[in-house]
């Protein structure tokens, strides 16, 4: 799947916008995968409690996705967006 | 030879470094570290030179510590940074307010208070943190924290977190809003210690009874050099402790009123490090709506040599007039030097420094985004 990240967490995947990783199952998922190859990464977007923090929101193949246990297609183009939040 | 001084200038936009010359006249301003973060505390390390944590988070970014073992030249972030347990109905943790260095006997051990009030501890120099569940499981605890909702603008915070010199085992914190709590055992075990502190935002307790927690206590602080000895900058005035006594006493009585206005309330109470009797307060406005700003637009430390009995303006070299910034909790802070140097940073994003106890002031640096934090290295 194809992952579309933010400048906002670039600085832990070294400046890189987009990867190619293995399929996830879900947001969730993606995430653990994310955490284990960028240390920290995870966090900074998701809480403690699994929820994405209010200024993130996902798209899957253009659609917003709010359920971080939702299945993903495969093959999805997955897009992080930092939304609005604040001066 | 009096060593050179270096101030940590955490922002609401990112962290900066002033240096100043031995002789505290000349100040160079380097940064910014982490620019756009919000840095709520930066502080280094007396244990260890060199060392420097700072709590971050961007209006994006979850909250993190990074950590530098340089003086600030390169940083790397926690592996592990403070957070509740992930469970059902579990807090979240939306930023780290305060950073303590722990006892000269554990120089790995570092302290951390979060908004929403939680209390955390590093075993490790910052690198992983765990919470002190003593406290942050304590069954009171919904009791003493009340509900985050109602809590201050920019959340309800546990902050000043003071290790006893002479007891590593023995803990202050306090909370806004919650009170003055204390530890013997290492963060196991609490009790509230909030006797004699005024909470004039609560009913009044029935005849013979006070308010156990509730309080809103901005910022405590203990002497290093005579630990029975506590200050407090209420919401509700300026209070001391002495122990093993467990009844502040109200010193911000004392404060003089210039125009019928009281000054006793403001954000951040800063000690001297070797008179256990000097202590500087910077009063806000708190008439009729609480705007939160330099009393009738003059600021003015306010110093006290006699431990609170008496107080004197200090106001040399800060504008006369039409200035309507103020002093956050962790803004204020004094070098070791003799006489010792005094600093604070404004909301309005200027330093200012005296090299004179508070005599006369000096702006430092100006221009900066607003300040959270000012500690001296």
């Amino acid at each position: 799947m194809r992952i579309l990240l933010p400048t906002h967490v670039q600085s832990y995947t070294g400046g890189t916008a987009e990867l190619d990783l293995p399929d996830a199952p879900t947001l969730t998922a993606l995430f653990t995968e994310l955490d284990a190859r960028y240390p920290g990464l995870r966090f900074r977007v998701i809480d403690e409690q699994g929820a994405m923090r209010p200024h993130f929101k996902a798209f899957v193949n253009g659609e917003i996705e709010r359920d971080m246990q939702a299945a993903l297609p495969a093959g999805a183009e997955v897009m992080l967006v930092a939304a609005l939040s604040g001066g | 030879m009096p060593r050179s001084v270096d101030l940590w200038i955490a922002t609401r936009k990112g962290l900066w470094k002033l240096a100043g010359d031995a002789g505290r006249q000349r100040w160079s301003l380097s940064g910014p570290h982490f620019l756009g973060h919000i840095v709520h505390h930066a502080v280094a390390d007396p244990r260890r030179p060199g060392v420097v944590l700072a709590a971050a988070r961007t209006g994006h970014l979850g909250p993190t510590v990074f950590r530098s073992a340089d003086g600030g030249q390169t940083w790397q972030e926690a592996e592990a940074p403070p957070a509740f347990p992930s469970e059902p109905n579990g807090r979240v943790l939306d930023h780290v307010f305060w950073l303590t260095p722990g006892h000269s006997s554990e120089p790995d051990v570092w302290y951390a208070g979060s908004v929403p009030q939680g209390l955390f501890r590093s075993d490790d120099d910052g690198r992983t943190w765990q919470g002190v569940e003593g406290f942050n499981q304590h069954p009171r605890y919904r009791d003493w924290a009340g509900d985050p909702a109602e809590g201050p603008p920019g959340g309800a915070k546990l902050h000043s977190v003071l290790v006893d010199p002479r007891d590593a085992a023995h803990l202050y914190i306090s909370m806004s809003s919650g009170g003055t709590f204390e530890s013997r055992d290492r963060g196991a075990s609490w009790q509230p210690l909030n006797h004699g502190v005024r909470a004039d935002f609560l009913p009044e307790p029935p005849p013979g009874s006070y308010h156990e927690y509730g309080h809103d206590p901005h910022c405590v602080q203990l002497h290093p050099l005579a630990p029975d000895r506590l200050y407090q900058q209420n919401h509700c005035g300026i209070f001391r402790l002495d122990r093993p006594g467990d009844t502040w006493t109200d010193i911000g009585a004392n404060l003089p009123t210039p125009d019928s206005v009281r000054h006793d309330i403001g954000f951040p109470v800063t000690l001297h490090p070797r008179d256990p009797d000097t202590l500087w307060v910077f009063p806000m406005d708190a008439t009729d709506v609480w705007p939160r700003v330099s009393p009738q637009g003059r600021p003015s430390v306010y110093r006290s040599r006699d431990g609170g009995t008496s107080w004197q303006r200090l106001d040399s070299g800060l504008p006369a007039e039409q200035a309507w910034f103020t002093v956050k909790r962790q803004a204020m802070s004094a070098d070791s030097h003799d006489p010792v140097g005094v600093y604070f940073g404004t909301t309005s994003g200027e330093v200012w420094g005296s090299t004179d106890e508070g005599e006369r002031w000096t702006c430092l640096a100006r221009y900066l985004p607003e300040i959270y934090g000012v500690e001296v290295s």
